[in-house]
């Protein structure tokens, strides 16, 4: 299999504090991954280092075999925040003109939008069930509606690796539900490679085929059904989460 | 009609057109400073433009010609004393700005020959605009409005989510420089509209009037260009019947149609509550 992102002893510092460690693994085409982690393991400093949005420290990313430094092709990559964190709340942006953003990575200056282009936010909107809410302006939105903005920024460019930050977190059972199929099926169906952060084991375990889990280093990369048998990683968990976590997944 | 004869002065004529230009151009620009909370740049870098102006007259040289490089110089320090000095975005505009002052007070100073010159600067005064400052305002604004254009999605990006624009490969520090530089080029070109005082008053209440009633990002850059182009052209046929000063009854028309647009909004509120 292809390898889409490999990581060669990554290092990341915030000042003088380590939030990352000679971290290394790689992830192959349509690989399904869960990032999972404790709170402040740096599981967002990993996807924002890969991303090229934090400096790198020590060590090296590639992406599509190319070190990240020489690598252009951003379109190939789909990027989910956790949610509109850094967003304006005051900005009068339409859904149309947000998800023209997504495809932004594929033009050359001076970029402008084509018939073409708004093709594709029309045929990603139709997709996602979200064609109603073209005019509306996003900061009018429900956090739901909001997120499926966001995966349609992701999705409109077609790309092979979708990377998503705690994307459930603004979503009731349902559509988390929903949310997670969906992903699953572009995964299955047309081979997209998927990054996912979580903090619930348990869950996307339903869905990835792979699990990286890290604490400032790595200490879990591979097949879910392998992770965590008891007695093994008791400097993670309690005895009792160890067996439950070892439970979910067999 | 007393309205249309004033277009027979000519100097009403070069105020239109060097207003009109600079009124779009102002409300262009101000809209992504405004959003990206850097409206007040313009009001530093019009302080800068005092010095700079100074600088001109004690020199014996044309004041814009000087004014226009040197404030561009201070708009990219402003963004390198934020990166690279840990010092947050609105202090270092305090310290740009009140450097320029402090050397245009000294120069006027030690001149002691163009003090009336360079106050005139303090206020502006749109209908004594020369034919050469007319060409000037209306070439870089047509500059201005084009790079505008060929950066528009990238200007769009940063100011919606810096973060998402270099995940898409833009480059933040590149497209901040050009917003600066911009600003740096339009403020000097208002200086001679409505002052020094008053410049970012033309960069901020066309934006924020406009912001009442956007309901897209482009719509928001069309209102808010057509009030900033009232409020000049009203601001001077005012000034001229009223023989108030031209700068600051645009300022109080722009005010004017930001109160007006607070208070549609208000009972268009109102309004829908009742009809629920």
């Amino acid at each position: 299999m292809k390898k889409i992102i490999e990581i060669k002893n990554l290092s990341v510092h915030y000042g003088q504090t380590e939030a990352l460690k000679d971290v290394s693994f790689a992830i192959e085409q349509g690989d399904f991954i869960g990032l999972a982690g404790p709170n402040g393991a740096g599981k967002t400093t990993l996807i924002k280092a890969i991303l090229g949005l934090l400096p790198i420290t020590k060590g090296k990313v590639e992406l599509f075999g190319q070190v990240k430094e020489k690598f252009s092709d951003w379109g190939k990559i789909g990027y989910l925040p956790q949610k509109f964190a850094t967003i304006n709340t005051l900005f009068p942006a339409t859904v149309n003109e947000v998800i023209m953003l997504g495809l932004l990575s594929q033009k050359k200056f001076p970029k402008r939008m084509t018939t073409g282009d708004q093709n594709k936010v029309n045929s990603i909107l139709k997709e996602l069930d979200i064609i109603g809410l073209k005019k509306r302006m996003v900061l009018e939105l429900s956090g739901g509606q909001q997120q499926r903005v966001l995966l349609a920024r992701a999705l409109v460019s077609n790309p092979e690796v979708l990377i998503f930050d705690e994307p459930s977190t603004a979503l009731d059972p349902k559509s988390r539900k929903d949310f997670f199929q969906y992903i699953q099926k572009l995964n299955q169906e047309k081979g997209v490679t998927i990054i996912l952060i979580t903090h619930d084991t348990g869950y996307i375990g339903n869905y990835a085929n792979k699990l990286l889990y890290i604490d400032r280093s790595l200490v879990f990369f591979g097949k879910i059904s392998e992770f965590c048998p008891p007695g093994k990683n008791h400097q993670y968990f309690e005895k009792s989460d160890e067996h439950i976590i070892w439970h979910q997944h067999n | 009609m007393e309205i249309f004869n004033i277009l027979s002065y000519s100097f009403i004529q070069r105020a239109f057109i060097a207003g009109s230009f600079v009124a779009v151009t102002c409300s262009v620009l101000g809209l992504f400073l405004v959003l990206r909370k850097m409206s007040l740049i313009g009001d530093g870098l019009s302080h800068v433009s005092f010095g700079a102006i100074a600088l001109g007259l004690f020199f014996g040289i044309y004041p814009f010609y000087v004014a226009i490089p040197i404030v561009m110089l201070a708009s990219l320090l402003i963004l390198k004393i934020s990166e690279k000095a840990k010092v947050y975005g609105d202090a270092a505009i305090g310290i740009v700005s009140v450097i320029g002052i402090a050397s245009g007070v000294i120069l006027a100073s030690v001149s002691k020959g163009f003090n009336v010159d360079l106050f005139s600067y303090l206020f502006g005064n749109i209908l004594a605009i020369s034919m050469i400052e007319v060409v000037l305002s209306v070439l870089l604004s047509v500059i201005v409005l084009t790079v505008v254009y060929f950066f528009y999605w990238d200007l769009f990006s940063i100011t919606y989510d810096e973060e998402y624009a270099k995940v898409i490969g833009i480059k933040p520090t590149i497209i901040n420089n050009v917003l600066t530089l911009l600003t740096a080029v339009t403020v000097v070109l208002s200086v001679k509209m409505v002052g020094i005082m008053l410049v970012s008053a033309l960069l901020i209440l066309p934006v924020v009037t406009a912001l009442q009633f956007g309901n897209s990002f482009n719509k928001t850059l069309i209102v808010g260009s057509i009030v900033s182009l009232f409020s000049v052209l009203l601001g001077i046929c005012f000034s001229f019947f009223l023989d108030i000063p031209t700068g600051a009854t645009i300022v109080m028309a722009n005010a004017l149609f930001f109160c007006l647009a607070l208070l549609y909004k208000k009972v268009a509120y109102v309004s829908k509550s009742v009809l629920l």
